[in-house]
């Protein structure tokens, strides 16, 4: 076949960086970049390997767990699951302005962007940071952690509700503001029904995911099983820390089975 | 059957819908429509030709201004649609009937919902998020949808029914709103040669019992030479052709699309006539 000739029988994909002698130059710059920042970190391994000993003498005096405190330990799990639940509540009815000005095709330009402003701003902060900060506002206990799960919900949830609602089909839209519908009757009749399904599977995400930072932020002092887990490890109460975290685990466990569980019924 | 405001033979001087000079510069700078005028008088089928990016799809929605004319005037009987406020649209386009071609369905709802939000322009917010419509507004639904063939498809979901009966749906849904126009953008284009004969008579037969004009995007020029009573030819925005459907010819054609072979075309249009 005289065609074969003609044609070349190689083919190699576009080099990333535009050359092939640049895109060597920027691995080479990203490895070395990597193996000085490692150096630079004085990485001590005598203390590491220090830290080895010290990890079997914790584990030790963890077992047996001691489950004799349980009315504290089943105080505290109640705590962060109410804590998780309300503030996935609250969480939902907060992100739902958010969402819809945050969205694109919805929203005029000042409130899209300031609603996606408050997003980014928000997300930055991670929920540690605004759970020191509302414990400083309100004082120790449950009220601070469940306006830090409330308020990281709220953002949270917005951000992925305003992207539902940016992805929906237009046409149906079109149609219902055809037939002379305001505003409110068009987001209930043609953008609800379009992400209603994923929003019940993302809320439902979110109170899994509550679930797990309501045991997290009680160590800063925002109420739940965290502040529980906290005061037993600076007392080296390591049996009943034990207990605690295992308890945690099937609480995590618990919420994750749950959420796979509905979102496979809303399939 | 509401009763007709201009008579059965359309012999009523009546304007029904005029447009003086209407033009759409898009922000982006393209020309969609340079002048625009017609009027139609009667209770009739008025077919909208013209190769893609004429302007028919802009033309259609400037009427119910999901575009926004750039300049020009658009009369609906007395009402002069192009001045309205926000609210005054919100009522002028209750009484304007939109048909389109993907159908434009609520996937998710009901034929049922889907019906009935023809009705959400005369019913209040709470009532529409309860459902609660007015049992005439029910009872109507109910009529349109075994009159488009669709009896006891009320509680199906719009995503469970084909192309053909998708649009009835579309077309049940514009008749609830018993408008006073029927705008149908290009109602056909996403259906088999069957199914799109079968809709268009379905909307001219519903058209004319209503005694409503109707004003029909479509490309397919036999479909239009066969089911409508007039048809406008836009070419770049501008009126190139305003006449009945025996009267174009190759010549005019080619004035609208370009030269090409139109002999099949026409040959079709009479054979099936």
């Amino acid at each position: 076949m005289s065609i074969a000739a003609v044609y070349p029988t190689t083919w190699r994909r576009p080099p990333l960086f535009g050359s092939l002698a640049r895109q060597r130059i920027a691995i080479a710059a990203a490895v070395g970049y990597l193996v000085w920042s490692v150096s630079d970190l004085n990485v001590d391994y005598a203390r590491i390997l220090a830290g080895f000993p010290r990890a079997i003498d914790i584990f030790v005096k963890m077992f047996p767990p001691d489950f004799a405190r349980w009315q504290l330990l089943t105080n505290g799990m109640i705590e962060s699951v109410q804590m998780a639940l309300a503030a996935t509540l609250v969480g939902v009815v907060l992100s739902i302005p958010i969402a819809l000005a945050a969205a694109r095709n919805l929203a005029p330009r000042p409130l899209y962007l300031a609603a996606r402003g408050l997003i980014v701003g928000g997300r930055t902060l991670h929920e540690i940071i605004i759970a020191i900060f509302f414990v400083k506002l309100f004082g120790f206990g449950p009220v601070a952690g469940l306006l830090t799960l409330a308020f990281a919900s709220a953002i949270f949830l917005g951000k992925m509700l305003a992207e539902d609602i940016e992805n929906v089909r237009v046409g149906p839209v079109e149609a219902v503001r055809a037939t002379g519908a305001g505003f409110g009757q068009t987001v209930v009749y043609s953008i609800v029904p379009q992400v209603l399904s994923r929003a019940v599977g993302v809320i439902i995400y979110r109170l899994d995911a509550n679930v797990r930072h309501s045991t997290v932020i009680g160590i800063v002092g925002a109420g739940g099983i965290g502040q529980t887990l906290s005061a037993s490890f600076s007392r080296y109460d390591y049996d009943f820390a034990a207990a605690i975290l295992l308890s945690i685990v099937a609480l995590v466990a618990l919420g994750e089975w749950f959420s796979d569980w509905v979102r496979r019924k809303l399939r | 059957m509401p009763a007709p405001d201009t008579a059965p033979d359309g012999a009523s001087a009546r304007t029904l819908l005029s447009i003086e000079g209407l033009t759409k510069v898009y922000p982006t700078g393209q020309r969609a429509l340079e002048g625009v005028d017609f009027t139609v008088e009667r209770a009739e089928i008025v077919a909208v030709i013209g190769s893609s990016g004429a302007g028919k799809s802009t033309l259609i929605r400037c009427i119910n201004r999901l575009v926004e004319p750039t300049s020009g005037r658009i009369r609906l009987g007395d009402t002069d649609l192009s001045a309205l406020s926000r609210r005054e649209l919100r009522a002028a386009r209750r009484r304007i009937g939109m048909i389109f071609q993907e159908f434009n369905l609520v996937e998710r709802l009901t034929v049922m919902e889907n019906l009935l939000s023809g009705r959400l322009g005369s019913v209040g917010f709470f009532a529409s998020l309860a459902r609660r419509f007015p049992p005439q507004d029910v009872s109507n639904a109910y009529a349109l949808l075994e009159r488009v063939g669709l009896a006891g498809y009320e509680n199906t979901r719009a995503d469970a029914l084909s192309g053909g009966q998708r649009q009835r749906v579309g077309i049940a849904r514009a008749l609830m709103q018993n408008p006073d126009l029927l705008l149908v953008d290009e109602p056909t284009a996403s259906l088999d040669p069957k199914t799109a004969r079968q809709i268009m008579r379905l909307i001219r037969e519903l058209a004319t019992e209503r005694h409503r004009p109707a004003l029909v995007n479509i490309h397919d020029v036999a479909l239009a030479q066969t089911f409508a009573d007039r048809v406008i030819g836009l070419k770049a925005g501008r009126v190139a052709f305003d006449g009945p459907p025996a009267a174009l010819t190759a010549e005019t054609l080619t004035e609208i699309y370009g030269a090409e072979d139109w002999s099949q075309t026409i040959r079709a249009a009479d054979d099936e006539a």
